[in-house]
């Protein structure tokens, strides 16, 4: 058996082959119960995760966008397995995690997070050094060798070690607390790396440098990204394929060259029309997404994006509009793109 | 200096650039506090007091238990009893040192028990949430439903008189409002990205609740306990004035304030000597832990 200092210098070797899927999501469905009023009763149900499902290839971003609220954060701590899932599951690498599967231990090993918040991912009472040596320590290598190993992380996210490496998050700016923060990920040789908004508090101008920098990282220690955002632009900067999420479920999945040039669910189409764009070619006929989304505790019957949908019909409220086929490789849970739905605008049978 | 010469003393290797290490946390605390006058005054009022109520035995001009019929309730400033005499002849300045111990064992102590089981309690709850959480905070809500004072005096009055049976019964009070605080300042840390973090790396729970946790709670938990040494000695010093605390000839701040209270009109500044100490007293301790407070923040 190698030492944990050679285990952690290197990631866990590829199992399946490249073929198959770093991670498989199926089915993924967190339920939060509301509770209040007398005696803590539970008075319905946060629906913030529902029958979730997609698969992420090795080596690719896969980019989650859709408004705050819809469930993103939830679905990566799901992930990160940081809560239950009321039901579904995830599969690494072709083995399942628990009993019988991959240990939680070698599973975390393998995949880390970072946070949006910069500031509250970093405990204010630990010197860099020491933040980032933790998850070392706790994988069982000495103080010394996690300190060293540090020291390379903070070389390798563009901070001087010498410099940082002693000091306290608080005297840091947000980008170089977030560069930390991917640091910090990447100290166990991960293979995935959940990026939740990373660079969502940022300014503009240290935004591109973070995410040049995790373009970079991910090159270099051939990584696999999930990319949370809710700025399209970021996303379609970041990501090869795009996951378009609305009130807990998945409205439309697809390669981004393909979302992008043209959005198949009414939903993104509002999401892309409603950025600000200096491009006069890129104004779209849809009018821009009006409204907030509705409650998720009570969220609409059929499609749940049917109470802001400008093609709703009387069928939307009735079916649960499945993933449909919108291209290559490119899916869309609207009734307009599933044959025989009966939607005015689907064609009348499946072909 | 030139570069060369750095060059050449080390065979071609450049020098390592000395590590910036910032001063550790209680460095910077201290930093911050020497900064705070109003803080520094009152800790050296504070330890003065201390000081002087420790070394009673050997700064005391008389006997606390010393009665004189003679010589009953003297004005501040006569010669041999510079701050006057009590109802029955006793030296002030002696009795006032004597019963300084008293006031400070009372309100301090309930405030260090408290702080440790109501600490612990609380962190547990905080930490473990769910059905632990349930029962403790449900146990917690029923106490903090009564108004601190009724609370102690009703304690007090079922126990009986006693200085044993005052720390009981403000241990008592204190607990639960250390609870409360304990687990909500655990329950928050404990949701912040930097346990979920150490969560997603694998650590497990021992290991967070040393390395994130306490370090983290604690300070917050002990500056609301030093906030509650001053309710704590206005309590007790309550206490004793009723009857249920102190019991005479013990010289304690809130019992001398109870029997000198017939000579607020023929000696007034002298019956209000015991309630200036328990007022001088409680502030100094409220000022020190709100200075605390934003000494210990290192947003600061
Ligand atoms: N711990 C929780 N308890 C109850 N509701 C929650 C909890 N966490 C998230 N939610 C709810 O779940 C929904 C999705 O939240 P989240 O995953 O944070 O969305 P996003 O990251 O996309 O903004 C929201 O309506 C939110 O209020
Ligand atoms: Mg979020």
């Amino acid at each position: 058996m190698a030492s944990p200092a050679a285990l952690l210098s290197r990631p866990l070797p590829d199992v399946g082959g490249p073929a198959q899927p770093l991670l498989s999501v199926r089915g993924l469905t967190k339920h939060f119960p509301l509770k209040g009023g007398l005696l803590n009763r539970t008075r319905g149900v946060v629906q913030a995760v529902d029958d979730v499902s997609f698969d992420l290839r090795k080596g690719e971003t896969l980019g989650i966008v859709g408004e705050s609220g819809c469930g993103k954060s939830t679905t990566s701590r799901l992930i990160m397995a940081l809560m239950e899932p009321t039901a579904g599951e995830v599969i690494f690498d072709g083995q399942t995690v628990g009993p019988g599967g991959l240990s939680m231990k070698e599973y975390r090993r393998q995949v880390q997070m970072v946070f949006q918040d910069s500031y509250a991912s970093l405990n204010p009472r630990l010197t860099i050094e020491e933040s980032i040596a933790y998850s070392p320590q706790v994988h069982g290598l000495s103080r010394r060798t996690a300190i060293e190993r540090a020291h390379e992380l903070l070389a390798a996210v563009g901070l001087e070690p010498g410099q940082f490496a002693r000091r306290y998050p608080h005297e840091l700016s947000g980008g170089q607390r977030q560069r930390i923060n991917i640091a910090r990920a990447l100290v166990l040789r991960p293979r995935l790396i959940i990026l939740d908004e990373p660079v969502s508090a940022l300014d503009k101008s240290v935004e591109a440098q973070v995410l040049n920098l995790l373009m970079d990282l991910k090159e270099q220690y051939g990584l696999t990204y999930l990319f949370i955002s809710h700025d399209l632009n970021v996303v379609q900067y970041m990501s090869d394929r795009v996951l378009v999420m609305y009130l807990g479920r998945v409205a439309e999945f697809g390669p981004v060259e393909a979302i992008y040039a043209k959005a198949a669910h009414p939903y993104t189409a509002a999401l892309l029309d409603s950025r600000p764009s200096m491009d006069p070619d890129r104004r779209r006929t849809e009018p821009p997404l009006s409204g907030d989304p509705p409650n998720p505790v009570n969220p609409p019957s059929g499609c749940r994006f049917r109470t802001r949908c400008l093609h709703a019909e009387d069928v939307c409220a009735a079916t649960v509009p499945p993933l449909a086929e919108a291209g290559e490789d490119h899916r869309a849970a609207c009734l307009v793109h599933s044959p025989g739905s009966g939607h005015s605008k689907a064609m009348p049978h499946a072909a | 200096m030139s570069s060369t010469a750095m060059s050449t003393t080390t065979a071609g290797l450049p020098l390592a650039p000395q590590p910036v290490a910032s001063p550790g946390y209680w460095q910077g605390v201290w930093k911050r506090l020497r900064r705070d006058p109003v803080t520094l005054a009152c800790g050296g009022i504070l330890l003065l007091m201390l000081f002087a109520i420790l070394a009673a035995p050997l700064l005391a001009p008389a006997d606390p238990f010393q009665t004189s019929m003679l010589r009953r309730l003297r004005p501040v400033g006569t010669p041999n009893y510079i701050l006057g005499s009590d109802e029955l002849g006793r030296d002030m300045l002696t009795r006032l040192l004597y019963g300084g111990r008293l006031s400070w064992f009372i309100g301090i102590t309930p405030v260090v028990i408290a702080f440790g089981v109501g600490g612990l309690l609380g962190i547990v709850a905080g930490f473990a949430g769910g059905w632990v959480n349930m029962l403790i905070m449900r146990v917690t809500d029923v106490f903090y439903a009564f108004p601190s004072v009724l609370l102690a005096v009703a304690i007090s009055g079922a126990l009986g008189a006693g200085v044993f049976n005052a720390i009981l019964s403000l241990t008592l009070v204190f607990i639960p409002q250390i609870i409360r605080v304990a687990e909500s300042t655990t329950t928050s840390v404990r949701n912040l990205d930097y346990v979920e973090a150490a969560r997603g790396s694998g650590a497990g729970a021992m290991s967070i609740v040393r390395v994130h946790i306490l370090p983290n709670v604690l300070g917050p938990i002990f500056v609301y306990a030093t906030s509650l040494i001053s309710v704590s000695m206005i309590i007790a010093s309550g206490l004793s004035f009723l009857g249920l605390g102190t019991k005479p000839p013990e010289a304690e701040w809130g019992l001398m304030l109870n029997t000198l209270r017939s000579a607020i009109y023929s000696q007034p500044l002298l019956a209000m000597l015991p309630g200036l100490c328990i007022f001088v007293t409680s502030m100094c301790f409220n000022l020190v832990s709100d200075g605390l407070r934003a000494a210990m923040d290192v947003r600061n």
